[in-house]
């Protein structure tokens, strides 16, 4: 079953079509690959994934809901989670209360005056966090200022607080975009191991040929606005269409 | 204790050693000895320390938290003021009424002004708060102030008069503000041998008051609400991608801040049945912004540390003048001791703002943790000269760019 | 028909102080992205160059003149300006007479230094630093300018009249074909409210017609393009800073005859100034001129007995509200551009 349906999704900027009639649907519990040359649209389809871009025409469905004209903060209670492209943390808060914050937030909702509440009193949040902490392999770094991590780093606390709230969707943004070798090997083995231990769709959205080969179990491939192929890796890879629109302009 | 950690109960604890002693502590001085004016014991100074420290405390729970710079507040102090004026006017001079009424108004108005303004943010932000208290300084001044229509009786200050109805006044309760009949000027003297110190009861009304409301103030540091306003100064984007609406976190602290404001005004106007426009004008929104920077944004000491270091200098600084300078470098051959006093005479008595911008610009330049990471830094270089170790960081904790 | 000519005159003089204040706000906002709580102070200085100078022109020797004397029969003593025995009575009295707009030549060097030196030893160290920590460490040296300045000069406005050639009114009104006596204004208004569309003018056609204006232009619009193509930006924005503060101080220097200087006439305009940089739109030059006059003359309808009486009060609050209201419809002020300040 399809979780995320785009439907006949257009948009323009003046005179430019950024998008046009684009359809797509992400099947639950696989991990989709949106993949294109700069300029294709990527950016915008994902724009009017989370609410901030509102197409011309056409719906975006997630969960046969629609998505469009809603707040982030709404888009995320409905269970769709969002990785940056450049790491998008609490730089001024510890790694610890990076984690809390999202459990919290789950836990409340989107706004409650919880100021009788003493945060390392709230024990079932706190050992949420914990657990997360430890799975992403930062537990020794609790107490330290976000902003002080290293990007690698940076980027797994993001994941881990996406994935603290349980998400239906991850959506991630250019994952590995200006990251050592090091760095994109091990966010790409995190996302392999979060794919492969949870049920959860991932829609990830990439330029790096090397992540998406590695991870995606389907691609559809976006040229000028408009979806051109849709199909599994393998068959993508050898589709002369995609090599001209896509491959041929890297080569 | 209260549901504090070890760390704020003995913060909470020595800040209430410290008001209930004040008394004392600050009026170390015998009485008529040289060093005497520097006794800052009295009440109206007092007072002035813990309800400018309440003032600090609020604010510092919007700018310090959420990061968001108002230049408005005195607006929300000056309806406070008004407020609890107009409480002794109608009802009586019981202060108890009054400072609940000038908290509920500071809190609606603050309300208002909070929804409107917060619907920008950064530098934009700053200006609507500004425009909003300039122009409610110019409505409490000239236009509010009509015969018809007397709501602040503008530049004369609202006051009460013999034939205001003050329905509940009891026959034989004091004609000035009380708490159920205690008068808050009544004062105990105490003479120890040369010293002498002052119980003042508004002085120990505004400081018990002030303790609740710093213990308030330590409970929504260490809440998830507290760390939510933090998220908003660091990341609104992460934060509502991560399901939370900031602009309503946004809003109860500004609304929060404001209640302190109003609670501040209303204390004010308790102590002294008097509330005038000049308490609403952008300089002083300016003076806790200037409080809370001095003493430490975002720490929960720090502006309590700033109002009183403010305060007393505005008080104590001012009075040194150049006979009292050259009486302390009377020991300088005369030459010297006159240039002595020339270089410091601008620094001191009406030219003490001068030493207060200059002060200011300082720690916003070198030290922007203010006085609390003063004193920490201190601390750590004489923790590190104790133990001998040269090689421990520089104890500086700012996130990196 | 006459009356709204006579108010929109009205606002032009507290406009054109308004247009230059905030043109210099908004020139250092869009070329050092800083917001500079310290403007005001220079518009204060600058009145204050005038008021130095006038002082230093009427310094005067003593002399007795033993051919008259005062009512108690003694030689009367006769204090003769310095001015005056150097280049003779009658060249001398009118430099002295002269002495507001003299002080302009006198101000540009100064206000030029000031500003250099402000952005070089402090403003330059706060590029990098949130706005909400430019505002705070502006905002303390006005504190410290206005102080300074009270402490030479004193608490007390200090007259600093205009040339008596150029004080008094013409009735303007006949000149266009009004009643006589219809509208009677000011000489100095109408000389400041030429004085600022000159000054405006040269702003910007410097910015126009000059290679160094193309460059700023550039700069602000794109500061780190401009910056790749080799060219040493952060000089010419320096230099740009110095002549922000050269108009604001020039401001201020023929302000005086209005309205007496006084220390705090800095803070008092800077409220305001940046209100009219809001509405005008952060960054944008013309947008703060335009927003200065309109917000001048609204202000003056505003004082109207009319409009006092209709809403009482309203001249107090007329430029706040429209602030409020621009700012809550038009998030980018009047002539804002994208992307500026929008954190």
């Amino acid at each position: 079953m399809a979780i995320l349906r785009v439907k006949d999704v257009s948009k323009r900027f003046g005179g430019l079509k950024a998008l046009t009639d684009v359809n797509l649907n992400v099947e639950e519990n696989s991990v989709h690959a949106i993949i294109g040359p700069n300029g294709a649209g990527k950016s915008t389809l994902l724009n009017c994934l989370v609410g901030k871009l509102m197409p011309d025409t056409g719906s975006v469905l997630f969960d046969n809901n629609s998505v469009l004209g809603l707040e982030p903060f709404q888009i995320n209670q409905m269970g769709i989670s969002r990785v940056f492209q450049t790491p998008e943390i609490f730089g001024e808060l510890t790694v610890m209360e990076n984690m809390l914050i999202p459990i919290f937030a789950m836990r409340d909702g989107a706004f409650r005056m919880h100021a009788y509440e003493t945060i390392t009193n709230e024990k079932e949040v706190v050992e949420q966090a914990e657990a997360m902490l430890e799975e992403m392999n930062m537990a020794d770094k609790r107490e330290m200022h976000a902003a002080s991590l290293s990007r690698g780093d940076k980027r797994r606390l993001e994941i881990g607080m996406c994935l603290s709230q349980n998400p239906r969707l991850l959506l991630l943004d250019e994952p590995t975009a200006g990251m050592a070798r090091a760095d994109t090997n091990n966010t790409i083995d995190l996302l392999k191991q979060i794919k492969d231990e949870r049920d959860i769709t991932i829609a990830i959205i990439e330029h790096d040929m090397h992540v998406v080969f590695s991870l995606a179990e389907r691609i559809t491939v976006l040229a000028q606005g408009t979806p051109l192929v849709e199909d599994i890796p393998e068959n993508i890879r050898g589709n002369p269409k995609v090599r001209e629109a896509y491959l041929g302009e890297a080569a | 204790m209260l549901g504090l950690n070890k760390k704020d109960t003995s913060l909470l604890i020595i800040v209430a050693i410290l008001t209930l002693l004040a008394p004392f502590i600050l009026n170390p001085f015998p009485e008529g000895s040289a060093m005497a004016q520097f006794n800052a014991g009295y009440p109206d100074l007092m007072q002035r320390f813990v309800i400018f420290g309440i003032f600090a405390i609020g604010f510092n729970i919007l700018f310090g938290l959420t990061g968001y710079l108002s230049f408005g507040h005195a607006a929300f102090l000056g309806v406070g003021s008004y407020s609890a004026v107009w409480m002794f006017k109608l009802l009586s001079y019981n202060v108890i009424p009054a400072i609940a009424l000038s908290v509920v108004v500071a809190g609606l108005f603050s309300l208002l002004i909070g929804f409107v303004s917060l619907r920008r943010s950064g530098i934009y932000f700053s200006i609507l708060t500004l425009a909003f208290a300039q122009m409610s300084f110019a409505l409490a001044y000239s236009v509010l102030s009509n015969p018809k229509f007397n709501l602040t009786n503008g530049e004369t200050g609202l006051q009460v008069y013999a034939d205001d109805p003050q329905i509940l006044q009891g026959a034989n309760a004091p004609d000035l503000p009380h708490l159920f009949g205690l008068p808050m000027r009544a004062t105990y003297t105490m003479d120890v041998g040369a010293w002498s110190f002052d119980f003042n009861a508004g002085y120990y009304l505004c400081a018990v008051i002030m303790m609740a409301v710093f213990y308030l103030a330590i409970r929504i540091f260490r809440s998830p609400f507290g760390m939510m306003l933090r998220a908003v100064k660091s990341n609104q984007q992460r934060m509502n991608y991560t399901g939370l609406n900031s602009k309503p976190y946004t809003l109860a602290a500004f609304v929060i801040s404001g209640m302190y404001a109003g609670l501040a005004g209303g204390l004010m106007a308790a102590m002294d049945p008097l509330a005038g426009a000049e308490r609403m004008q952008w300089t002083a929104s300016g003076e806790v912004v200037l409080m809370t920077i001095l003493g430490g944004t975002g720490t929960l000491i720090g502006p309590v540390l700033g109002a009183g270091f403010i305060k007393y200098f505005e008080n104590i600084f001012s009075k040194i003048n150049d006979n009292v300078l050259h009486s302390w470098f009377a020991f300088l051959p005369d030459g010297l001791e006159d240039a002595v006093v020339f270089l410091i005479h601008p620094f001191i008595g009406k030219g003490w703002h001068l030493t207060l911008g200059i002060l200011f610009m300082l720690v916003v330049i070198y030290l922007p943790g203010g006085l609390v990471e003063g004193g920490q830094r201190l601390l750590n270089r004489f923790k590190r000269r104790k133990t001998g170790t040269d090689d421990a960081p520089s104890g500086k904790t700012e996130p990196a760019e | 028909m006459d009356a709204i000519l006579l108010q929109i005159l009205n606002g032009l003089d507290k406009g054109s102080a308004y247009a230059l204040i905030a043109l210099g706000l908004t020139l250092i906002f869009g070329t050092l992205g800083v917001v500079n709580f310290a403007h005001g102070a220079l518009f204060m200085i600058g009145a204050f160059c005038a008021v130095t100078l006038q002082k230093v022109m009427n310094l005067s020797f003593v002399t007795i003149d033993e051919t008259q004397t005062d009512f108690l029969g003694n030689p009367l003593k006769v204090e003769t300006p310095y001015v005056e025995a150097w280049f003779g009575p009658e060249v001398g009295a009118s430099i002295i007479d002269w002495s507001v707009p003299l002080a302009i030549l006198f101000a540009i060097p100064i206000m030029l230094l000031v500003g250099y030196v402000m952005e070089r030893g402090l403003i330059k160290h706060f590029y990098k630093r949130p706005h909400a920590d430019q505002i705070l460490v502006t905002f303390g040296l006005a504190i410290v300018l206005q102080e300074i300045v009270k402490y030479f000069f004193g608490a007390n406005p200090i007259q600093t009249p205009p040339p008596d050639a150029l004080s008094g009114s013409v009735d303007l009104g006949t000149m266009i074909g009004f009643d006589p006596n219809a509208i009677i204004y000011p000489i100095w208004r109408l000389v400041y409210f030429g004085f600022a569309v000159a000054i405006i003018g040269a702003v910007f056609s410097f910015l126009q017609f000059t290679t160094f204006g193309m460059v700023v232009r550039a700069g602000m619009a794109d500061r780190e393009t401009v910056g790749l193509l080799g060219i040493n930006i952060d000089r010419r924005f320096t230099i740009m800073f110095g002549i922000a503060a050269a108009v604001a101080g020039l401001a201020g220097v023929m302000y005086g005859p209005l309205n007496p200087p006084n220390y705090h006439m800095g803070m008092d305009f800077l409220v305001l100034s940046f209100v009219v940089v809001v509405v005008g739109g952060m960054g944008s030059l013309p947008g703060a001129v335009l927003a200065g006059f309109l917000l001048g003359i609204l202000e003056s309808f505003a004082s109207t007995t009319w409009a006092t009486t209709t809403i009482p009060g309203i001249n107090q609050i007329i430029i706040y509200l429209v602030a409020i209201i621009v700012l809550l419809t038009r998030p980018r002020g009047l002539m804002g551009r994208k992307g500026v300040m929008e954190d």
